[in-house]
């Protein structure tokens, strides 16, 4: 079965001799929940933004879900983002003055889903994230926990074959946290794999993977064995 | 695995959607900026529409009047006298083919006063012609008060005033009596004003015969006047000096007088031209407002353009986004403006009491600047937009 990430030696390196990423082999399958740790300047940051195509190497090669990063135009690395990846970030960047199932139904606008369709759709996914009772709700009327949880129903939204999540709980209490985490681990029971980035150690030790990132490269990659379900 | 990847298209109403987001968070910039277009538009179509309103209704003015009246008037010989044109010559005119009525005026020496109080120096800028009993038909002119001279009435002392000579002389019943030289003459009529010969309208007129009994008149007319068919109006005026006054045609100045009120049409142009430019002024800068909106507004939505790429915006649908958010700024500047200008039109045309004339090539210009602007605006905005890294526009606070 194809990877659903493959990196073979990619490196990221900026004009003036700044090394974010140097050969990183790494390779994630169908349905893992992973956590990427490091410190701040680790490289993480980069990582998640070339395994989630808005980025591209420097040298290597990228395989997303079966392609090779480097082979496709800008506008096909878009329509790859809008199919088969979902971000969620640390700052949720929902659209202010916009309900929650406007926020989520944006998830598909760039598949071509018909306007009828996303609504629809952004509701299931708002119920998912058990989010039911707040469909008309707007950003600022939400707890952040409850942001993020939007956020996750817009990523998750297109079904996605990969979510990517840069720092979820950083902006939370720990209780919000604890329940964005409890979402994540629903949606990866549910067959979506999962990338979480974050310099909690705590979080990632609740992880079945863990790769551990310092100086743009990767220095451990351990796994706990499966506890749950795993298709 | 080696599906295609083809990025979707946004339908038009996503487009539009998108478009307007932006636009419903700011609705205090939106309405600022749009107002400098609204301002420049309704300039133009109501600079435009009153033009054009005021020439309408000098059209219907003419289209009543008729434009087939001309006239033939002595002028002066190379002595300066009043030249004379033959008694005969309504007889003459009337002989050309085409023409329908002829008819005359003339100059006659009788100086007017209120009454025999007033000295005969003050006169009251009121002259005297004689007039022939189908003049009124003629020229279309209609009576106010009384009536038009009879043909009893041609021969007595009586007479009809133009509308302002009535206003000069401070009559404003019939029955009341004007001096006329010595003589008093009853006035039996009062005009409204004529329009296609409003020197008509200074005068007081009297028969022929009445003239040539009281006042030493010769009975030479000074003017002819005739109305032939439409069609033939060309070809009457290439013979018309010659017949009123054979063997002398120079010392005939014919003139249509319909041609005056046709130029009248045509005088306010400069007028409109300068309106029109200044309304053009006011939209360039509200052009420049809807740039300078667009530029913060992209500079303020990184991080939203930034998501839209994560979640899968191509370059293209970002530069659309922005583009169409433009467009509808600058619509909405343009509705706006043309809806006010329509309005102001109408209130002044009302005021005026013409009909309103909105041209719909005014209404169809005034868009297709509107929506050349959005997209001049919007352009610059919507490039920078599309080419900023993704990662860059994550990652800007």
């Amino acid at each position: 079965m194809t990877p659903v990430i493959e990196l073979r030696d990619a490196s990221k390196a900026y004009p003036g001799g700044v090394h974010a990423l140097r050969g990183v082999n790494l390779t994630v399958d169908a349905g893992e929940l992973l956590a990427v740790v490091g410190p701040s300047g680790s490289g993480k940051s980069t990582l998640l933004h070339v395994i989630g195509t808005l980025d591209r190497p420097t040298s290597g090669t990228v395989r997303v879900a079966g392609y090779d990063v480097a082979t496709l135009s800008d506008s096909r690395l878009a329509a790859l983002r809008a199919r088969y990846i979902g971000f969620v970030f640390q700052h949720f960047h929902l659209s202010a003055g916009r309900d929650a199932v406007a926020n989520v139904a944006d998830g598909l606008l760039y598949a071509g889903v018909p306007l009828r369709e996303r609504r629809a759709r952004a509701r299931e996914a708002l119920a998912r994230v058990r989010l039911d009772h707040r469909f008309e709700h707007r950003p600022h009327e939400l707890s952040g926990g409850e942001k993020q949880r939007v956020a996750i129903a817009r990523a998750l939204v297109g079904e996605p074959r990969l979510v990517l999540a840069d720092e979820p709980t950083g902006a939370l209490d720990t209780a919000s946290g604890e329940v964005v985490m409890e979402v994540l681990r629903e949606l990866n029971a549910a067959g979506t794999t999962i990338c979480v980035i974050t310099h909690d150690n705590e979080i990632a030790h609740a992880l079945p993977r863990r790769v551990r990132c310092r100086d743009g490269e990767i220095v451990a990659d351990s796994r706990t064995p499966a506890e749950g379900a795993r298709p | 695995m080696t599906r295609d990847l083809k990025p979707a298209r946004l339908a038009p109403r996503d487009i539009l959607r998108v478009g307007a987001v932006g636009l419903r968070a700011r609705r205090a910039r939106v309405v600022l900026s749009a107002l400098g277009i609204a301002i420049g538009i309704a300039t133009m179509v109501a600079v435009v529409g009153l033009a054009e309103s005021s020439r309408a209704d000098l059209m219907a003015q003419l289209d009543r009047l008729g434009t087939n009246l001309l006239t033939a008037e002595a002028g002066d010989d190379v002595t300066g006298q009043e030249v004379k044109l033959p008694k005969n010559a309504v007889a003459m005119v009337e002989r050309i083919g085409p023409v329908r009525h002829a008819t005359a005026t003339a100059n006659v020496d009788a100086r007017i006063r209120r009454s025999d109080v007033v000295p005969q120096e003050r006169t009251a800028g009121v002259t005297t012609q004689a007039a022939r009993l189908d003049l009124l038909t003629t020229l279309g002119g209609e009576v106010a008060r009384g009536t038009w001279l009879t043909p009893a009435g041609e021969r007595l002392p009586t007479t009809v005033l133009g509308a302002v000579a009535a206003e000069r002389l401070g009559i404003t019943r019939t029955g009341e009596a004007i001096m006329m030289n010595e003589t008093r003459v009853v006035v039996v009529g009062i005009l409204k004003p004529i329009e296609l010969v409003p020197t008509l309208d200074r005068v007081a007129m009297v028969g022929f015969p009445a003239a040539e009994r009281y006042f030493g008149f010769d009975g030479h007319p000074s003017t002819v006047f005739e109305r032939s068919t439409d069609a033939s109006v060309e070809d009457v005026r290439a013979v018309l000096a010659r017949t009123v006054n054979p063997g002398d045609e120079a010392v005939v100045k014919v003139s249509r007088p319909s041609d005056a009120l046709a130029a009248k049409a045509a005088t306010n142009e400069g007028l409109t031209h300068l309106m029109l430019g200044l309304g053009a002024v006011a939209l360039l800068v509200g052009g420049v407002g809807v740039a300078n909106t667009m530029v913060i507004s992209v500079l303020e939505r990184r991080q939203e353009i930034g998501l839209r790429r994560s979640l899968g915006a191509t370059r293209n649908a970002i530069r659309l986004q922005f583009l169409t958010e433009s467009l509808l700024l600058s619509a909405l500047g343009g509705g706006t403006g043309a809806l006010l200008g329509t309005a102001a039109t109408h209130g002044f045309a009302r005021s005026r009491g013409w009909a309103t004339v909105v041209p719909p090539w005014s209404l169809a210009g005034g868009l297709a600047a509107t929506l050349a602007i959005g997209v001049v605006a919007g352009l610059y905005p919507a490039i920078r937009a599309s080419r900023l890294h993704p990662t860059v526009a994550l990652n800007s606070a």
